[in-house]
């Protein structure tokens, strides 16, 4: 912390670097970035798109708006010897213009959005279904059905280099707040259906790059859906996005998607070892994890991916 | 009455009947210029307040790593900074605005309800120091963000039922305020001075009025219900004894929304007084700037729910705050519109005040087209809680209500002091403000979509860069505004000359035709109809 100072040669290189990386890697993220993710499924996709089509219809109303406001700032300049109209009070045919265009151009943008919207909230025919639920301060996932769950909490490193001054340099620390010990680990192209939840304060689960961010609330079970991209295998990272006190920042959510084989082979495993460790006490749904394998419930449910 | 028997008591002549004492003149005030400089003042000092809040948490985010904040203090002082700077600077600075200025705009001889109006005032200062007394009690400040969200404010410590009374007070205090501005409006009136002749920040005031009368219970409600729910075993919010902690939001939200066009409404009021004065040229479209501030404050009511589109609303509510929401583009464009048409074919200078106007038209206009990206659902997943909607909100807020304030001081300032003030000094703070408040919050949209949430004391490396720039940003936004402070200090102290009574050359508006500085009782007669006609904005004759 002391010894650090920052921005510093080899870290604006780093920076460089990693932002070059990024271009190819799925995980990581480049420094400097300006702009959101198009994510990792159609839907995603589809939100970016959105986001995009928003984004230059701005810029478009901007240069037009802007470029009135500059042009009467430079050419009505009292010092430049203008002299004001004031009998230019108001026009019935501008202001009926300025009123209708907006409503058109408000429409082309509600069209797109309505039916990305609907899309969003049709969970229909999902082939695999996983309760996620918030915690103080981690996240727990239960894979319906097989009885096979996860505890997911801040990895030990960068548990160690966000302590107070803890004089470990975060730049050091890969993938610092974002990586967990337990990941999500789910399959590629398959429809995949989260029921959302909260255990004692409202958390939000967001991953950027499936273009999902629901709140997980004591008492309710909000549901969310994707599907992603055969091909893209690989973590991805993203954080609770809702105020949940003192180690809100802390508590990163990764998932590591998997083709949809090996995704049912990583569940029959944790199926197995789960059995070997034995049934925990009952209500301990969720015990803490030790080691690297997914920690066991009571559930009896088979394992197999259900068919919906 | 009371300030005749003073001043017969005192051999000095003072033709303005001014309390002599710190007691009388300041304490037990019920003069509405006393009383707008009292909310002014207080609104300054707690501008400093929330901003020192601010420049902590930048300094904390200025690279990652915990530096010297414990998470539990930063998620304090996030908490604080909101909760000081919306009830503690912006509201107030618009009441201060409103009492020095709205009688003076309608020939008024003071506000209708004066014993009110210093109780309002008054009940602030015990308000905010019940609030921030809190960094000193067991658990600390209250930590949850300023939304209170339960359940997680329920696990505030001491601060709870103190932060609960604090709002409680405040919000007394607007809707006395709210009260006295709307019965001066309708009652006090000069003749002549019809509804539809009256200056648009009064206008705009007048129906910020009607919200504030209409939400701050509702707050009040809420908060109500937070503290039964924490001491007396309610369930109101509590899943487990079958309350609903969603339905909190709900009524938060249907305060929150209103609440923030109650913090830009008189914004727009200063605006539209500012643009037609130094554009030399009445304002464009009256009536419809009028029908459109009310149709702002009418929306405001049905958009709530677009502040919580993931928690997981049915889809018709989804669609319905998203269309409501997109809809409230219509009338602030046409705003936006007027005001640039007003500078089309004026003859433009460039003062302070109106550079404070021009840069509230470039970035609230940034603000609003954030605003609408927002208003759409389905990329709103995408946007929601993180450092794109701070950006939204401090474009809105600082560059929108704050920039407007700002704005307003410079343009009346000569008014109310009868000094002109240093316009070189004034354009250092306009320039260092605008520049680095840019560089403070632009990045931030940057920030946002690669995936920073808000509310968080540190981050991950792959934002430290933008962080850094935009820290770099606050600091030197946040020094800047001690030039305000000098400003302002210079020119009640003498200024470098004495201002005239139109002090601008395009000034229009009854408080032009006062005397500099305006007496400390005006109106006492009412004006005559020429006055009233030579001075109100001529769009009527015209229209």
């Amino acid at each position: 912390m002391t010894r650090t100072t920052y921005p510093n040669t080899r870290l604006c290189v780093a920076s460089i670097v990693a932002g070059v990386m990024a271009l190819a890697s799925p995980g990581a993220q480049a420094a400097w970035t300006l702009n959101m993710t198009p994510g990792i499924s159609a839907l995603s996709r589809q939100i970016y798109g959105l986001h995009m089509l928003m984004f230059w219809w701005c810029v478009g109303i901007a240069i037009v708006v802007f470029g009135f406001m500059i042009y009467s700032m430079v050419r009505f300049r009292k010092s430049a010897g203008a002299v004001a109209d004031t009998k230019l009070l108001h026009s019935t045919r501008v202001e009926v213009i300025w009123t209708v265009v907006p409503v058109l151009i408000l429409i082309s943008m509600a069209v797109p959005a309505a039916r990305t919207l609907v899309e969003t909230e049709n969970s229909v025919g999902s082939q695999l279904t996983i309760r996620v639920t918030g915690y103080q301060w981690k996240w727990g996932y239960e894979y319906v059905g097989s009885g096979v769950t996860v505890l997911s909490t801040l990895d030990h490193d960068s548990d160690r280099a966000r302590e107070l001054q803890s004089g470990i340099d975060p730049f050091t620390v890969q993938n610092y707040l974002l990586s967990v010990d337990h990941p999500l680990v789910v399959p590629a192209g398959v429809k995949v259906r989260l029921l959302i939840t909260g255990q004692d304060v409202i958390h939000s689960w967001w991953m950027p790059a499936l273009a999902i961010k629901k709140d997980a609330i004591p008492g309710f079970i909000n549901e969310a859906w994707f599907e992603i991209d055969a091909d893209k295998t690989g973590l991805y990272r993203g954080q609770c996005a809702e105020l949940c006190g003192r180690d809100h920042g802390f508590m990163p959510i990764v998932i590591d998607v998997r083709s949809k084989s090996d995704f049912e082979q990583w569940l029959r495993e944790a199926k197995q070892a789960m059995a070997q460790e034995g049934a925990p006490a009952p209500g301990q749904t969720l015990p803490a994890p030790n080691g690297t394998a997914p920690a066991p419930t009571a559930s009896n449910a088979p394992a197999d991916l259900p068919a919906a | 009455m009371a300030q005749t028997e003073h001043a017969a008591a005192h051999d000095d002549h003072d033709h303005e009947h001014k309390p002599h004492g710190f007691w009388k003149r300041w304490v037990t005030t019920t003069n509405h210029k006393d009383i707008g400089t009292l909310y002014l003042v207080f609104s300054c000092i707690m501008f400093f307040v929330g901003g020192a809040m601010a420049m902590l948490i930048r300094a904390e985010l200025f690279k990652p790593g915990m530096q010297f904040l414990d998470p539990a203090m930063f998620n304090s002082l996030t908490t604080m900074h909101a909760l000081v700077m919306i009830f503690g600077a912006v509201m107030p600075a618009f009441v201060g605005l409103a009492n020095w200025m709205v009688p003076m705009q309608l020939g008024a001889p003071d506000m209708a309800l004066p014993r009110m109006n210093n109780f309002s005032f008054w009940i602030l200062p015990f308000a905010f120091t019940l609030l921030l007394s809190t960094f000193l009690v067991r658990g600390g400040a209250p930590a949850g963000g300023w939304t209170l969200y339960p359940p997680l404010v329920l696990q505030t410590g001491d601060a709870l039922p103190m932060a609960i009374f604090a709002v409680h007070l405040m919000g007394a205090s607007s809707i006395m305020g709210a009260i006295n501005v709307i019965v001066t409006i309708m009652n006090m009136r000069a003749p002549g001075m019809t509804l539809l002749r009256m200056p648009l920040f009064v206008w705009s005031w007048l129906i910020t009025a009607y919200l504030l009368i209409a939400v701050m219970p509702v707050l009040a409600g809420a908060v109500t219900m937070l503290l039964t729910d924490h001491f007396f075993g309610t369930s109101f919010f509590n899943a487990a004894g079958g309350g609903d902690p969603v339905m909190f939001q709900h009524i938060f939200w249907f305060f929150g929304h209103p609440e923030v066009y109650i913090m830009i409404l008189p914004a727009f009021g200063i605006i539209s007084e500012i643009i037609p004065t130094f554009s030399r040229k009445p304002l464009f479209g009256y009536d419809a700037m009028v029908y459109a501030t009310a149709s702002i404050a009418f929306l405001s009511f049905i958009v709530w729910a677009h502040h919580m589109f993931t928690v997981g609303m049915p889809l018709a509510s989804e669609l319905f705050f998203m269309l409501s929401t997109m809809l409230i583009a219509i009338p602030t464009g046409v705003k936006v519109f007027n005001w640039s048409a007003t500078m089309w074919k004026g003859s433009i200078s460039y003062e302070p005040p109106m550079l404070w106007a021009i840069s509230f038209l470039f970035l609230f206009s940034i603000g609003g087209f954030s605003g609408l990206m927002l208003a759409i659902a389905p990329a709103d997943f995408q946007y929601q809680d993180t450092y794109f909607v701070v950006a939204h909100f401090h474009y809105v807020l600082v560059t929108g209500a704050i920039f407007a304030i700002m704005g307003a001081v410079y343009y009346w300032l000569p008014k109310w002091t009868g000094n002109m003030y240093n316009m070189t000094l004034a354009k250092w703070h306009f320039w260092l403000s605008n520049i680095f408040v840019n560089v403070l919050f632009f990045p931030q949209h940057f920030l946002g979509l690669a995936g920073m949430p808000r509310r968080i004391p540190d981050y991950s490396t792959q934002f430290a860069d933008w962080n850094m720039v935009s820290s770099i940003g606050g600091f030197v936004f946040g020094a800047s505004q001690i030039l305000f402070v000098i400003v302002i200090w210079q020119c009640a102290h003498g200024g470098v000359s004495k201002a005239t009574s139109r002090v601008w050359e395009g000034s229009l508006g009854l408080e032009w035709q006062l005397p500099s500085p305006a007496p400390y009782h005006s109106w006492v007669e009412a004006p005559s109809m020429a006055v009233i006609e030579a001075g109100a904005a001529s769009h009527e004759t015209h229209g």
